[in-house]
C-alpha cells in the first residue's frame, strides 16, 4: 500500500514537472469547465434571437460579440463545447468498448480464422474515412449529432482493435502470462486480468489523441451540415454561419475557430505528456 | 515475389468486394425502399413505379447487387435521379477538379514537410527543431476548413491576390485554373504537412542512431554527407507509407474544402446529392472514393515490399 502511494506521489511530481502536460491539462480542463458551467449558467440565452444587437464586435456585455441573429457568441461557444465534448467522448467510448475486446480476442486467438476475420474487417473500416461513413449514414438516416457519433465511433473501432492486438501479442509471449496459464487461467481471464491492465497506459494515450481527432471530425461534420442540428449551437456550424459574413464580421469566424484549436491543442499536449510520463525511456531518447 | 503479388492481389479483390457489399447494404437495403425514400412520402405512384423500374428494385437483392457491380465494372454508375444524366458523366467532370486538388495538396504537403522534418532531425533540440515541432503541434490542431476561411479573409478579401472561390475551368488555361486551386490546396496541405514533418523527423532520428551511420562517419563522411547519402534513403520508407495514407485523407478532406471555396468537385456533388436525396449519386461517389483509398493503400504496400524485401516474406 505504502509502495503504491509513493509511486503515485512520484508520478504526480513528475506530471507537474512536465510543462507540456500541465499546459495541455489546463487548456482542456478550461473547455470542459466551460461546457459544465453552460448547463447552469451562460451570460445570455444562446438560442435567443435579437436582431437589433446583431453583428456586434466584442464588448463588455458581449465578450465575443454577437452573430447575424444577435445571439451572444460567448454563450454559443460555451454550449458548443458541451456538444463537441459529448460527441467526441461517446464516439471514442464506442471505439474503445468495441475495439479493445476485439483486439484482445484476436490476440488471444492469434493466427486463427477469427483473428484474420477481425483484422480484415478492421482494414475494411479503415478504407472508409469517417467523413465518407458520415455521408453514407446521413444520406440514409438524415443529419444529426447521433449519426455523427456513430460515424466517428465506427471509425475509432479499428484504431483501438489494432492497437490492443499489437500490444497484447507482445505480452502473450512473456513469462508472467505463461505463469498465469500454468495456474490454469483461460484466455478470457488472462486478457482481462493480466493483458488489459498492462496495455491501459497505451489505451489512455491513444484515447486522448482520438478524442482530439473526434473533436476535429465533429466540427467538420457540423460545418457541412451533417452534425448537430439547429437550434443547438455547435462550433462547426457557427463557422459555417460565419463564412458568408467573414468580411463583415470576422469575429464570428475567429472565436469558434480558436475554441476548436485550443481544445485540440490541449488534448494533444496532454496525450504527448502522458506518453512521456508512462514511458520515461522514450522521454530520455527524444 | 510472384506468390506475394498474387496473395496481395487476392486480398485487394476481396477488399473491393467487401467494400461494395457494405455500400450496397447501407444505401440500398437499409432505407427499405430506396425509390420511395428518394421521392418522399407524398410521391406520385406513377413516378414511384418508374423510378423503381429504373433502379431495378423489383429484382431480387443478389441480382440487383450483381447488376450494379457489373455496371460499375463497365463504368456505368446508373442515371442520376435529379440531374437526369449518367452519373459517370457527372463524376468525370468533377474528378477533373477533385483529383488535381488532391495531388496539388499532396505535393505542397511533401514540399513543406521534407525540409522541415530534415532540419528538425539534423539539428535535434535546436531552436529550429523546437520551432518546427511547435508549428506542427499547432498545424494538427487547426481545422483545415477554418484555415481555409482565414486564407480567404487574408489573401482574397484583404490582399485580393486570389479569388475567394469558384473555378474558371481548365479551358480558361492552366495558370488561372491552378491559381483557383492554390488556396484550397494550401488549406488542405497544412495539417498533413504537420503530420508528415513529424514522421520525417522521428524516422530520420531513428536512422541517425543506427550503426551503419557510425560506420559512414568512421569512413570519413561529414555529418551532412552521411545524412544525405545514407540516412535519408533509409528514413524514407515509413515516410512513403504515410504519404500513401495521406492521399485518402486529402481526398476525403477535399470534400469539405471544396465547400469552402465553392469548387464544383466531387465534394459539392455529394453534398448536393444528399440534400436532394439522390442516393444513386451518393453511392457512386462513395464507392469511387473508397475504391481509390483501397487501391492506393495496395500500391503503397507494393512499393513498400519492393523497397524492403524482408516484408515480402512476412505477413504483417
Amino acid at each position: 500500500m505504502s509502495i503504491a502511494t509513493r509511486a503515485e506521489r512520484s508520478f504526480l511530481r513528475m506530471a507537474l514537472g512536465h510543462p507540456a502536460f500541465v499546459i495541455g491539462c489546463a487548456l482542456s480542463s478550461f473547455f470542459i469547465a466551460l461546457a459544465l458551467i453552460s448547463f447552469v449558467w451562460t451570460p445570455f440565452d444562446p438560442t435567443k434571437l435579437s436582431i437589433p444587437t446583431k453583428l456586434q464586435t466584442p464588448s463588455l456585455s458581449h465578450w465575443f460579440g454577437t452573430d447575424h441573429f444577435g445571439r451572444d457568441m460567448f454563450s454559443m461557444i460555451m454550449v458548443g463545447a458541451r456538444v463537441s465534448i459529448a460527441v467526441a467522448f461517446v464516439a471514442v467510448g464506442i471505439g474503445m468498448l468495441l475495439g479493445v475486446p476485439l483486439g484482445l480476442y484476436a490476440a488471444a486467438r492469434r493466427g486463427s480464422f477469427i483473428d484474420e476475420l477481425i483484422m480484415r474487417g478492421n482494414d475494411l473500416v479503415f478504407a472508409f474515412p469517417s467523413l465518407l461513413l458520415a455521408i453514407m449514414i446521413t444520406a440514409v438516416f438524415g443529419p444529426g449529432a447521433i449519426n455523427a457519433i456513430i460515424a466517428i465511433g465506427i471509425f475509432n473501432i479499428p484504431v483501438f482493435a489494432r492497437l490492443s492486438r499489437g500490444a497484447a501479442l507482445s505480452l502473450w509471449t512473456r513469462d508472467f502470462i505463461l505463469a498465469a496459464r500454468v495456474a490454469g487461467k483461460g484466455a478470457v481471464r488472462i486478457s482481462a486480468e493480466h493483458i488489459l491492465p498492462n496495455i491501459a497506459n497505451l489505451l489512455i494515450v491513444q484515447g486522448t489523441i482520438q478524442f482530439s481527432l473526434a473533436i476535429l471530425a465533429e466540427a467538420a461534420l457540423a460545418y457541412v451540415g451533417l452534425g448537430a442540428q439547429p437550434p443547438l449551437p455547435s462550433w462547426g456550424r457557427m463557422l459555417a454561419d460565419a463564412q458568408t459574413l467573414i468580411s463583415l464580421a470576422p469575429q464570428m469566424a475567429l472565436f469558434p475557430g480558436f475554441a476548436i484549436i485550443i481544445t485540440v491543442l490541449g488534448l494533444n499536449l496532454m496525450g504527448d505528456g502522458l506518453r512521456d510520463l508512462f514511458d520515461p525511456k522514450l522521454r530520455r531518447e527524444r | 515475389m510472384t506468390a506475394y503479388l498474387l496473395r496481395r492481389f487476392l486480398s485487394l479483390s476481396l477488399s473491393l468486394v467487401a467494400a461494395s457489399l457494405v455500400i450496397f447494404l447501407v444505401m440500398e437495403v437499409v432505407p427499405g425502399d430506396p425509390a420511395s425514400f428518394m421521392l418522399g412520402i407524398n410521391a406520385d405512384p406513377g413516378a414511384l413505379a418508374a423510378l423503381r423500374l429504373q433502379m431495378g428494385l423489383d429484382e431480387p437483392l443478389p441480382l440487383r447487387y450483381i447488376t450494379w457491380v457489373a455496371g460499375l465494372l463497365q463504368g456505368d454508375f446508373g442515371v442520376s435521379y435529379t440531374y437526369r444524366v449518367p452519373v459517370s458523366e457527372l463524376i468525370s467532370e468533377r474528378v477533373m477538379i477533385s483529383l488535381p486538388l488532391t495531388l496539388y495538396a499532396l505535393a505542397l504537403s511533401t514540399l513543406i514537410a521534407f525540409p522541415a522534418g530534415i532540419i528538425a532531425a539534423a539539428r535535434r533540440n535546436s531552436a529550429a527543431d523546437l520551432s518546427v515541432m511547435g508549428a506542427t503541434q499547432l498545424g494538427v490542431a487547426i481545422p483545415n476548413f477554418w484555415f481555409a476561411m482565414i486564407l480567404v479573409l487574408i489573401f482574397a478579401i484583404n490582399l485580393r491576390w486570389f479569388s475567394a472561390g469558384g473555378f474558371p475551368g481548365w479551358d480558361a488555361g492552366f495558370g488561372p485554373a491552378l491559381k483557383a486551386l492554390t488556396l484550397p490546396a494550401i488549406a488542405l496541405a497544412l495539417p498533413q504537412a504537420s503530420i508528415l514533418a513529424r514522421v520525417m523527423r522521428s524516422s530520420l532520428i531513428d536512422t541517425l542512431d543506427e550503426d551503419f551511420m557510425r560506420t559512414a562517419r568512421a569512413k570519413g563522411l561529414s555529418r551532412s554527407q552521411a545524412l544525405w547519402r545514407h540516412a535519408l534513403r533509409n528514413a524514407l520508407i515509413p515516410v512513403l507509407t504515410i504519404i500513401g495514407l495521406q492521399f485518402s485523407f486529402l481526398l476525403a478532406g477535399g470534400i469539405i474544402i471544396e465547400n469552402v471555396f465553392y469548387l464544383p468537385g466531387l465534394g459539392r456533388l455529394v453534398f448536393q446529392a444528399i440534400t436532394q436525396r439522390d442516393l444513386i449519386v451518393v453511392r457512386s461517389v462513395v464507392i469511387l472514393l473508397v475504391f481509390a483509398v483501397i487501391v492506393v493503400t495496395f500500391l503503397v504496400d507494393l512499393a513498400y515490399a519492393a523497397a524492403d524485401p524482408r516484408l515480402r516474406r512476412q505477413r504483417r
